[in-house]
């Protein structure tokens, strides 16, 4: 019987079965943090520990970073956490983009920049969006501050072979409909725990057309239905991706060409069994946004407020909780919803991609007064990249904020937090209690629709803004 | 869990499913560079009033549950963020184990537990046990109805009994690594540093993909 893409890397990187079962799996990149590293760097301490292969951990500050001015860091926990990594990095001999380098990002968004994000390869973080870069035909997963330490000291990590579900998405969504709602919607089919114990492959026509970056925003939320991770073949959209830019630990001329003749080799064979299947179809998707507080609570825009015995997958006292937090009443139309604050940004949706989808429906508009918007590129090259195509003139002449590169409001542990009560349109990936600040109230869209409700001042239907929708379908620029 | 196979304690119930690390231990505490100081922030966001005092409506404040070490809550326990400290959180505050039922949703099993909150809890010696749906809503009408009702979790024989005037016995199934880890406190990456000949030969033969930069 033939292998899926999992299988085919999983076996690759199999060093030895332990007696229990579980085998123990070879590391092939460790990226690092600020937030969940320090304990490990400690442990290593304690147990007069050396990292096995230094060269093989990369590591960056984007949790804790402000995104105004980056390098005066007022909170003086945040301070020292961010000094603990750099101290630890170089005592242990690890590469840093630290907040003075112009390649310094979101942990997942600056790994495929740099290249160093390959297909076939193991990627771990200590991390829970790690799966993100699954969509490079990569096993890649987030993992515990223990986890961190082992892969430090060992370059390995015990793992029991998980569960395979084949997600297939048939036909083509409409623009402006596109990754982030493909993947709320199954989020919303499957629930937050539809994928627990399953790594996800992603296929199907409606997934062969997407582009690196949208096929990161699939695999980025697979977390968010439980698996933790989630993974797409690599096809020559994959490669083109890695040939191009500058992708330093990206391999050139006759390595490239000999390492694109590996990857052709990792796509599942024809006879592969998946433990599972799911499918959806694309062109049946509407714009999708969350009204409760996980992310499997989600409807198409055009919906309500459900009542709370109408939700499948969710008791009455779920529901009910969810949307006296969320200050909602059933039945209320989406669409009707105001909004106080717009979130761009995060390993979700701050890449160059995401930043033009949002540009193309605030140019030549403004901000609805009393809205903030923060726009938050993932990483100081897509920082810059947005710069040079006049991304950033556009964002401000409407009244939006430009920031610097950082996790920012997906998580508020920089100052970028909603205050209570505050209602967000975020592109981020988690609209759980107090994630974006205590008492703040999240619902996830798509860059193109927290966009629109930045404008508005509240969720709309963007497929109903007929010049939207014909630049979206002509392909033209922004 | 590390030291006994065995432990009994004051059950404390948490009515909620999809309990998300977040709500575990919430952001700001993770920029501590410690591994200590957690548990008086277990449920932060629930559990204090914005004035700092104690929310009387938050379950776990509940007089009744003072002192509890077992925690009962519903499904999907510990989705999300992969935080470890969630983990630390819950056991600083004097948990041992956190109890959580699995469910059928459509036709698909949903685990009690989310995987990577799983994975940390086992690495720390906090026992998540699974249970079915029943048998964890049976756990939640006790307690309601028996104040102070106690449970003895028992590893080795894979056991939660409840302590009722006619003992309630539910089995448990368990991950026999997990076990082994529990009962013996093993020292995961000493144990993967006593593969090292396995490794050294991995090392020659597998290639990483690594490219130094130019």
């Amino acid at each position: 019987m033939g292998k899926t893409l999992f299988e085919k890397i999983w076996d690759r990187h199999v060093v030895t079965t332990l007696p229990d079962g579980a085998a123990l799996l070879y590391i092939d990149r460790h990226l690092v943090h600020e937030v969940t590293s320090p304990q490990a760097f400690e442990g290593l301490r304690l147990a007069k520990r050396r990292l096995r292969r230094p060269e093989l951990t990369v590591a960056t500050m984007d949790h804790n970073v402000p995104t105004d001015d980056r390098l005066v860091i007022r909170d003086p926990i945040s301070r020292a956490q961010i000094e603990a990594l750099a101290h630890n990095c170089a005592e242990f001999g690890i590469t840093l983009y630290d907040l003075r380098s112009d390649r310094q990002g979101i942990v997942h968004i600056i790994g495929p920049e740099l290249g160093l994000t390959l297909p076939g390869t193991t990627i771990v973080c200590g991390d829970s969006h790690t799966s993100t870069h699954g969509a490079f035909g990569t096993l890649a997963f987030g993992i515990g501050t223990s986890e961190v330490e082992h892969v430090l000291a060992t370059q390995c990590l015990s793992q029991k072979h998980p569960k395979t579900c084949r997600v297939e998405f048939t036909g083509h969504p409409t623009p402006p409909v596109g990754a982030k709602d493909l993947i709320l919607k199954l989020i919303g089919t499957i629930g937050t725990a539809g994928g627990t114990g399953y790594v996800f492959e992603y296929c199907g026509d409606a997934v062969r057309a997407l582009s690196m970056e949208a096929r990161m925003t699939i695999c980025n939320m697979s977390i968010e239905a439980g698996a933790r991770a989630g993974m797409i073949a690599p096809d020559d959209t994959t490669y083109q991706y890695l040939a191009e830019g500058p992708r330093p630990f990206a391999p050139k001329g006759q390595a490239f060409e000999d390492a694109v003749a590996f990857w052709r080799t990792l796509p599942g064979d024809a006879d592969a069994r998946f433990d599972r299947a799911i499918s959806l179809e694309a062109s049946q998707i509407a714009p999708q946004v969350t009204w409760g507080t996980n992310p499997g609570m989600v409807v198409d825009v055009t919906g309500r407020v459900p009542q709370p015995d109408q939700v499948p997958g969710y008791s009455r006292k779920d529901v009910e909780q969810a949307l006296a937090y969320m200050g909602l009443k059933p039945g209320t139309p989406m669409t009707s919803i105001a909004i106080d604050t717009v979130f761009i940004g995060s390993c979700t949706n701050a890449r160059i991609e995401d930043l033009r989808a949002a540009a193309r429906i605030v140019k030549g508009r403004t901000v609805a007064p009393g809205v903030r918007v923060l726009v938050v590129p993932g990483s100081q090259s897509v920082r810059r990249q947005a710069e040079a195509e006049g991304l950033r003139e556009i964002f401000s002449t409407a009244g939006c904020e430009w920031r610097q590169s950082g996790c920012s409001m997906c998580l508020g542990m920089n100052p970028d937090q909603l205050k209570p009560g505050e209602r967000c349109a975020s592109t981020s990936n988690r609209n759980f209690e107090g994630r974006q600040g205590k008492g703040g109230r999240t619902h996830l869209v798509s860059p193109e629709m927290a966009a629109a409700a930045a404008v508005t001042g509240h969720f709309v239907d963007i497929r109903s803004w007929p010049e939207v929708s014909d630049t979206f379908q002509s392909g033209k620029g922004v | 869990m590390t030291s006994s196979t065995s432990h009994r304690g004051l059950i404390a119930t948490l009515d909620r499913a999809n309990i998300d690390t977040d709500q575990i231990i919430p952001k700001q505490f993770l920029k501590s560079i410690a591994r200590t100081g957690f548990g008086p922030h277990l449920f932060q966001d629930w559990r204090y009033l914005p004035d700092g005092a104690p929310n009387p409506d938050f379950p776990l404040n509940a007089p009744r549950f003072t002192g509890a070490s077992i925690l009962v809550a519903r499904n999907n326990f510990g989705c999300g963020s992969s935080r470890e400290h969630a983990v630390w959180a819950i056991q600083q505050d004097g948990f041992k184990a956190v109890i959580a039922p699995w469910e059928l949703r459509g036709e698909m099993r949903a685990p009690a537990f989310a995987d990577i909150f799983r994975s940390n809890a086992g690495k720390n010696g906090l026992l998540t046990v699974e249970l079915s749906a029943p048998e964890v809503e049976e756990i939640f009408q006790m307690v309601d109805r028996y104040p102070g009702l106690e449970a003895t979790v028992e590893l080795e024989r894979q056991r939660v009994t409840l302590h009722l005037p006619e003992e309630i016995a539910f089995h448990f199934e368990i991950d026999p690594a997990v076990k082994a880890r529990l009962i013996h406190g093993l020292d995961d990456i000493g144990m993967a540093l006593k593969h090292e000949d396995a490794l050294r030969a991995f090392e020659r033969r597998h290639d990483p993909q690594w490219h130094r930069p130019a």
